[in-house]
C-alpha cells in the first residue's frame, strides 16, 4: 500500500490544465455555451418557454429563482440528462461551440457530456473504491493505462484538495467518506474527464456550512480553467460567488447580466421583488 | 351496551382472529417439516442419512435405497435450468430498466406476470410437444447416436424458461433500487447505457444479483410436473446432458401411493420430501433475508 501511495506522490501536481491534458481536444470548438429559444415540456407541461441565453466563458453564473420555475430543468437540458425523465421534448438550439445540443443522437451525445461536466445534488459516489470513481470517467473514454490513471487521480484528487485526506485509502469504498468529502470527489471526478463546463446543481445544498464553504471556495477557484453553471437555492451564496446571473421565473429568463448589476440594480419589478424575499 | 364499546369490541376480537389465522399458516410450515421427518425416521433404523445420499442403487424391492442418482439428477436439472436462464433473464432485466421506452414496459410486465401464471403442466405439455422431439431428432443426434429426447437437457429447458418470468421481475426490482442520481451521474460523464449497466448498475446489485439466482434455484429443485413430463424418469446418474434423469420431486410424485407395502419404501420418499424441504427453505430463507436487506438500505 504505502509503495503504491509512494509511486503516486511522485506524480504529484503541478500542471496547468493544459500541461496535464490526457484528452484530444481536436474537433472542439470552445466559443461557449448559449442557447437560442430554447423550449422545454415534460408531458405537455411547458416547463422552459422561449429561454434564449448565453454563459460567459471563465465564469460562475447562477441560476437564481423560486422552486419550480425551471432552473434544473434547464440545467439538465445544457447536459441532456433531462432525457431520463419521460416525456421530455425539447426544441431550439443549445449551441456548445458549433454542435446543437438539443438535437443529438444518444451516441453523439456521449461526447458531449464529456465535455459538459455534473455535480448533482447530494454527493453521489459511485459504487466503487475512491480510486475507480475518479478513474471511472477516463476508463469509459477509453483510458486505460495503470500509469496515466495513477497520474489523473492523483491530480484531480489534489484538485480539489482531498489527497491528503485520502491518499491511504484510495482502494477502499467512496461511501465511507464524509458527505463534504464526498462532494468534493464528485468534483474531481467531472474534472478528471476534462470538461469545458461544469454544471452544478444546489451543489452544496446537503451539505454542512463548512463543506459548503470549501466547495464553494473551490467553484471560485476553478473558475480559472472552466465555466461554471450553478443553480442554487440560497441567494446569499449566488451574491457570494456570482459573476453573471441569471433570474428565471414561471420557466422565463426575466433578468440576466453581470451578477452585480442584477443583484444590486435589478431593472425588473419580478426580480426587485424575488430579491426583497417578497416571494421564494 | 353502548355503540361504540360494541365496534370497539368487534375490532378487538377481529384482530385477535387475524393474527391467529396468520400464525396457523405459518404453523402448518413447521407442521409439515415435523410429520416429513417423523414419517422418514424409520429408515435411519436401518441406514445413515449419509449411506443414503450417497448409495447409487435403487432396489426398493431389496430395500435398497440410493438417492445419489436423484439427487445427481436434481442438481443437473437445475444447474441447466439456472444456465439457461440467468442469462436471459438479466439481460431482459437491463434491457426493461436501462434501454427501454415506458411503453415497452407497460406491455411486458404483464406480459411477464402471465408467462408467470401458466399452470406448470403446460409448461409440461409444450416440453413433451416441442423441446422432446426436437432434441431427439434435430439436436441430440449432432452430438450422440441416439437419445429419446427425455433428458437432462429437455427438463434443463423447460424449467428454464419456466423460471425466466421470476428472475426477470426480481431483476427489474433491484435493479430500480439503484438510485436515479447514479444513472445520471455515470451518464453524465458520458458512458454509454451498456457502461453503466455493467460497470454500475450490475456492480451495484450483485449481492441482490445473487440471492434472486438462490431464490430461482429453490424454485426449480422443487418444480415437479413439468420436469416430470420430459425427464425421463430414469434413476441413473446422467452422464451426459442427453442422458434421461430422475430429479427428486418427480421419485416422490410418480411413486408415492404405489407399493407402499414394502418395507421403508414409504419412509425412503419421504425423506426425500424432507431433504426436499429442508434445502428449499434454507435457499428461500437466506435469499429473502439478503433481498429485504438490499430493499432497505436504499
Amino acid at each position: 500500500m504505502t509503495l503504491f501511495v509512494k509511486r503516486l506522490a511522485k506524480s504529484e501536481n503541478g500542471f496547468t490544465k493544459e500541461e496535464f491534458s490526457m484528452f484530444k481536444h481536436e474537433n472542439e470548438d470552445s466559443s461557449g455555451l448559449y442557447c437560442e429559444k430554447l423550449n422545454v415540456s415534460i408531458n405537455g407541461n411547458h416547463i422552459l418557454k422561449d429561454v434564449s441565453l448565453k454563459i460567459p466563458k471563465n465564469k460562475i453564473t447562477c441560476i437564481v429563482g423560486p422552486s419550480g420555475c425551471g432552473k434544473s430543468t434547464l440545467l439538465k437540458t445544457f447536459n441532456r440528462i433531462i432525457d431520463m425523465t419521460e416525456g421530455v421534448k425539447i426544441s431550439g438550439k443549445i449551441m456548445l461551440g458549433s454542435e446543437n445540443i438539443a438535437d443529438m443522437s444518444f451516441n453523439d451525445l456521449t461526447e458531449i457530456r464529456r465535455r459538459i461536466g455534473l455535480v448533482p445534488q447530494r454527493p453521489c459516489p459511485l459504487p466503487m473504491s475512491i480510486y475507480d470513481n475518479i478513474a471511472y470517467g477516463c476508463r469509459i473514454h477509453g483510458i486505460t493505462k495503470r500509469k496515466d490513471l495513477n497520474k489523473i487521480v492523483v491530480h484531480y484528487l489534489n484538485e480539489v484538495g482531498l489527497w491528503n485526506e485520502v491518499r491511504n485509502r484510495l482502494q477502499t469504498p467512496a461511501t465511507g467518506l464524509s458527505i463534504g468529502q464526498q462532494q468534493r470527489l464528485c468534483l474531481a471526478r467531472s474534472i478528471a474527464v476534462e470538461p469545458e463546463i461544469i454544471l452544478a446543481d444546489e451543489a452544496t445544498s446537503a451539505l454542512d456550512p463548512v463543506s459548503s464553504k470549501i466547495v464553494e471556495d473551490l467553484f471560485v477557484r476553478l473558475k480559472e480553467d472552466y465555466t461554471i453553471v450553478m443553480v442554487t437555492h440560497t441567494l446569499r451564496q449566488a451574491l457570494r460567488i456570482a459573476d453573471y446571473a441569471i433570474f428565471i421565473y414561471m420557466g422565463k429568463v426575466v433578468e440576466e447580466g453581470p451578477a452585480k448589476e442584477v443583484f444590486e440594480n435589478p431593472q425588473n419589478e419580478l426580480t426587485k421583488n424575488y430579491l426583497l424575499g417578497v416571494f421564494s | 351496551m353502548n355503540i361504540n364499546s360494541k365496534r370497539l369490541l368487534k375490532e378487538k376480537t377481529m384482530g385477535g382472529a387475524m393474527f391467529f389465522i396468520t400464525i396457523l399458516s405459518l404453523l402448518l410450515v413447521v407442521v409439515m417439516g415435523v410429520g416429513l421427518y417423523m414419517k422418514s425416521s424409520p429408515i435411519f433404523n436401518e441406514l445413515s442419512l449419509l449411506d443414503i445420499l450417497t448409495a447409487r442403487e435403487w432396489r426398493p424391492a431389496k430395500s435398497q435405497f440410493g438417492f445419489f442418482p436423484f439427487v445427481m439428477g436434481t442438481v443437473w436439472v437445475t444447474l441447466i435450468a439456472i444456465i439457461i436462464a440467468f442469462p436471459i433473464s438479466l439481460f431482459t432485466a437491463l434491457y426493461l430498466t436501462e434501454y427501454a421506452k415506458s411503453v415497452v414496459r407497460k406491455y411486458v410486465y404483464p406480459a411477464l406476470d402471465i408467462l408467470a401464471a401458466l399452470p406448470s403442466v403446460i409448461y409440461g405439455v409444450w416440453g413433451t410437444l416441442v423441446v422432446v422431439p426436437w432434441i431427439s431428432k434435430k439436436l441430440g443426434p449432432v452430438f450422440v447416436d441416439y437419445t429419446s429426447g427425455y433428458t437432462v437437457l429437455a427438463a434443463g429447458i423447460v424449467l428454464g424458461i419456466m423460471i425466466l418470468p421470476l428472475l426477470v421481475s426480481l431483476f427489474v426490482e433491484i435493479f430500480s433500487t439503484v438510485p436515479m442520481a447514479m444513472r445520471e451521474v455515470s451518464l453524465a460523464l458520458g458512458s454509454t447505457r451498456w457502461q453503466l449497466s455493467t460497470k454500475v448498475i450490475m456492480k451495484k446489485s450483485l449481492p441482490g444479483i445473487f440471492a434472486t439466482i438462490v431464490l430461482a434455484v429453490s424454485r426449480a429443485l422443487g418444480e415437479t410436473i413439468a420436469v416430470l413430463m420430459v425427464c425421463g424418469n430414469v434413476p441413473q446418474i446422467p452422464h451426459s446432458i442427453f442422458d434421461a434423469c430422475y430429479p427428486i420431486p418427480a421419485l416422490i410424485a410418480n411413486n408415492y401411493g404405489e407399493m407402499l407395502s414394502m418395507p421403508l419404501y414409504e419412509a425412503a420418499l419421504m425423506l426425500a420430501a424432507t431433504i426436499l424441504f429442508v434445502v428449499v427453505l434454507v435457499f428461500n430463507l437466506t435469499s429473502r433475508i439478503v433481498l429485504r436487506r438490499i430493499s432497505k438500505n436504499d
